[in-house]
């Protein structure tokens, strides 16, 4: 099952490598990963989306929290979140198919935040299933490039 | 003061009264501090890696946090192995390394090597030490987090110029890591709950660990399993832990263990274990592990709590404080006398293993069986010897016909199983502990791995017996090739074995020499009564293997026996 796990932790060099290497040196998966500085600048924040079954989250959690570096550590799966992803999508933008992308930006709430000749290049936020969605049906138009930020997520309320 | 002048007295202020190493340029200015500084002492070794398992053997056998000090590039990737080495076996040591000036990190200038890189998974915590003013606490922080909680290996890299630019010395009077909370309280609730699991069962094991010896709970736990009567077995890590010669004793379980242990964790309704991690080497084939068996693990790690087997009732806390509470609920109540009553058919079953299949060897008049030498040594020292393992077969017969009654006194590369251990820790443990015999007991291939470190014992006069089971051979995994590849013995056959006897002798030490089993006696009688370091070399029966053992991935009930 797919986790979103939030992580504090000391910002200072080496922080980064110390959490990937952790996923990597005892083989879990990272989908996705986001990191900046919070409020207060000694500490950042990692939003982690990984995968495994029960027992392989419980020692993700567990090794992530025995971290020195690591000051929290929560997993915001099933709690009621707020998450967002922002993407950057080249797409065609032929004298046939620059219609079809306008809808799909108006829509979808989307920018376009560059034009060149034959391309645009839009901006998009918004939950797993939106980007999905977005992407999906770009595609028949023409996707050039994707760059997405990975997953970000807040719990809602206090 | 500078750099060099703050670490060297942040030291001294520490209590670090040993420090083993190796100099170089990056760490020049370090020992030009140590040369007039007269409270830290300095071994100076023949190999880094000889430095860091001396600190290792050193906090092994003391309790002490071990130190390594060495310099940039080589001097630091030598260490790595020795650091590898304590982080599986969690013993406190802090290395230090000597890192090229701050401008020059990352050019690839001379002797660089990106080692808090390298050891990031290998240690507990690492540092980068940027500025002079952070030198002290970072020193202090190392100390801390080495020696707390579950202890580990903690690496701080200090660059040329923070040694020689100045700051003012402030040690800090408290260590504050928001990030490193340690919980050494047993739940109490859990504690309970475990006692209730425990008193309906009537076949419990405990299974035990290294964390007995690194929490300083042997006496608890002797005092909890005697007033319950339950049988105990240990780990490598916990030879020790629980007298070897206590009735309730099992000896160690496992892929070479004996064959009542075995036998009563798979039999067993529930088993308790204390600081001790389920490592494969000790389930044998995990699906099949005591199958019949509740599970109650203490630990201080909650990462090795469900890690290897499902447990019941997991208590996250300092083993002696979980017994000491667990002891309270139970002594001196009627329930507790009744049950040890209650479980004594157990015991009885388990006398039966034990003396069906008892730990054994096919003895012969002619050629010396290792086990056999290990014998002596337990009925030459009376047990009261410091013992260090190399890794092999040697370490095996060391841990099976030797009885350890007290915890420290065997010193073993239990996770990494790290060849050429044995020796530099017995060094080590012998600057701990001087008036104390301690005893390498060593493989003529383990030997060869950390050799040239006889230079050390001699230079500082550290009388180490090594006894070398010399079977031409490196017999483990001889013996592996032997059981499961149809005896290729491919590339493990040495015939080219130096004369131990000359080789001591050319480093100033002294050589004996065993090849009759009835020599063997009077061969480590002189060897032991050297006054200096000495190898003792005992040619011995070059077919002889390790039982029981259990194949790999087979059930603890499937053992192979003698």
């Amino acid at each position: 099952m797919r986790h979103t796990i939030s992580v504090l932790v000391e910002n200072e060099f080496g922080v980064l490598s110390r959490v990937s290497g952790l996923f990597s040196g005892r083989g879990f998966n990272i989908e996705s990963l986001s990191v900046a500085e919070t409020t207060d600048p000694s500490v950042s924040r990692m939003t982690i989306v990984t995968s495994g079954n029960d027992q392989i989250i419980e020692q993700i959690l567990k090794q992530l929290n025995k971290l020195i570096s690591v000051i929290k550590v929560v997993d915001l799966t099933g709690a009621e979140t707020v998450d967002r992803e922002l993407v950057l999508v080249k797409v065609n933008a032929d004298p046939e198919t620059k219609a079809e992308v306008l809808r799909l930006v108006d829509i979808f709430r989307a920018k376009i935040v560059d034009v060149a000749p034959r391309c645009y290049t839009v901006e998009m936020t918004g939950d797993e299933a939106k980007v999905k969605a977005f992407l999906q049906l770009l595609r028949p138009v023409g996707i050039k490039e994707v760059v997405r930020t990975g997953l970000v997520s807040i719990a809602r309320g206090m | 003061m500078n750099g060099a002048e703050i670490f060297v007295k942040a030291l001294a202020d520490l209590g670090v009264d040993v420090v083993f190493g190796y100099p170089g340029g990056a760490v020049l200015h370090i020992y030009d501090e140590l040369f007039k500084n007269t409270k830290v002492r300095h071994f100076l070794c023949r190999h880094e890696q000889g430095a860091v398992h001396m600190a290792d053997g050193y906090a092994r056998a003391s309790g002490r946090t071990g130190v390594a000090l060495v310099t940039s590039g080589p001097g630091a990737t030598n260490t790595v192995t020795g650091i590898a080495t304590a982080y599986m076996d969690s013993i406190p040591i802090v290395v230090f390394s000597g890192q090229v000036p701050t401008l020059m990190i990352g050019n690839d200038a001379f002797q660089e090597a990106d080692i808090v890189g390298i050891t990031r998974p290998c240690t507990k915590h690492n540092y980068l030490v940027k500025e002079t003013k952070d030198l002290a606490r970072i020193v202090k922080e190392a100390f801390y987090l080495a020696s707390t909680g579950r202890p580990g290996p903690v690496l701080v890299d200090i660059p040329k110029d923070v040694l020689m630019s100045s700051a003012e010395y402030i040690l800090p009077k408290e260590v504050a890591v928001r990030g490193y909370h340690p919980n050494y309280e047993g739940h109490p609730k859990q504690v309970e709950s475990a006692i209730r699991l425990l008193m309906e069962k009537e076949r419990p094991v405990l299974y035990v660990g290294g964390g007995i010896i690194l929490s300083g709970a042997a006496a608890p736990l002797a005092e909890f399993a005697r007033i319950l009567g339950i049988p105990v077995t240990t780990t490598l890590m916990g030879m020790g832990a629980f007298p070897g010669t206590d009735p309730l004793n099992l000896g160690m379980l496992g892929m070479h263990g004996t064959y009542q242990a075995n036998m009563a964790i798979s039999h067993s309704d529930l088993i308790l274990a204390l600081g001790a991690r389920f490592d494969d080497r000790v389930t044998g084939k995990v699906d099949e592990f005591a199958p019949h068996a509740k599970i109650v693990h203490v630990d201080i790690d909650p990462t090795s709590i469900q890690k290897n087997v499902p447990v019941d009732i997991p208590i996250v806390g300092d083993v002696k404080d979980v017994l000491k509470k667990m002891i309270k609920l139970v002594k001196g109540t009627k329930e507790a006398a009744a049950y040890r009553e209650k479980i004594a058919p157990w015991r009885e079953q388990i006398g039966k293993w034990a003396r069906t299949h008892p730990l054994s060897y096919k003895k012969s008049a002619g050629k010396i069986k290792p086990q056999y030498v290990v014998e002596k040594i337990y009925e030459i020292t009376k047990g009261d010897a410091v013992i260090a393992t190399e890794v092999g077969q040697n370490q095996m017969w060391a841990a099976q016909f030797y009885k350890y009654d007290h915890p420290r006194t065997f010193l073993s590369s239990g996770g990494l199983g790290t060849m050429g251990y044995g020796f530099p820790a017995a060094i080590g443990a012998q600057v701990a502990m001087p008036g104390r015999l301690v005893i390498d007991i060593a493989g003529d291939g383990s030997i060869q791995m950390n050799i040239q470190e006889l230079a050390t014992a001699v230079q500082y006069r550290l009388p180490v017996k090594v006894v070398i089971l010399n079977n031409g051979a490196l017999g483990m995994v001889r013996q592996w090739q032997e059981l499961f590849f149809q005896g290729k013995y491919s590339q493990t056959c040495l015939p080219q074995i130096p004369d131990f006897v000359k080789l001591a002798e050319a480093y100033g030490a002294a050589g004996f020499r065993a090849t009759r089993t009835e020599e063997v006696a009077g061969v480590l009688k002189k060897g032991f009564a050297a006054k200096g370091p000495a190898f003792i070399d005992i040619l011995c029966d070059p077919n002889e293997m390790v039982y029981p053992m259990v194949p790999a991935g087979a059930p603890l009930t499937k053992m192979l026996l003698v």
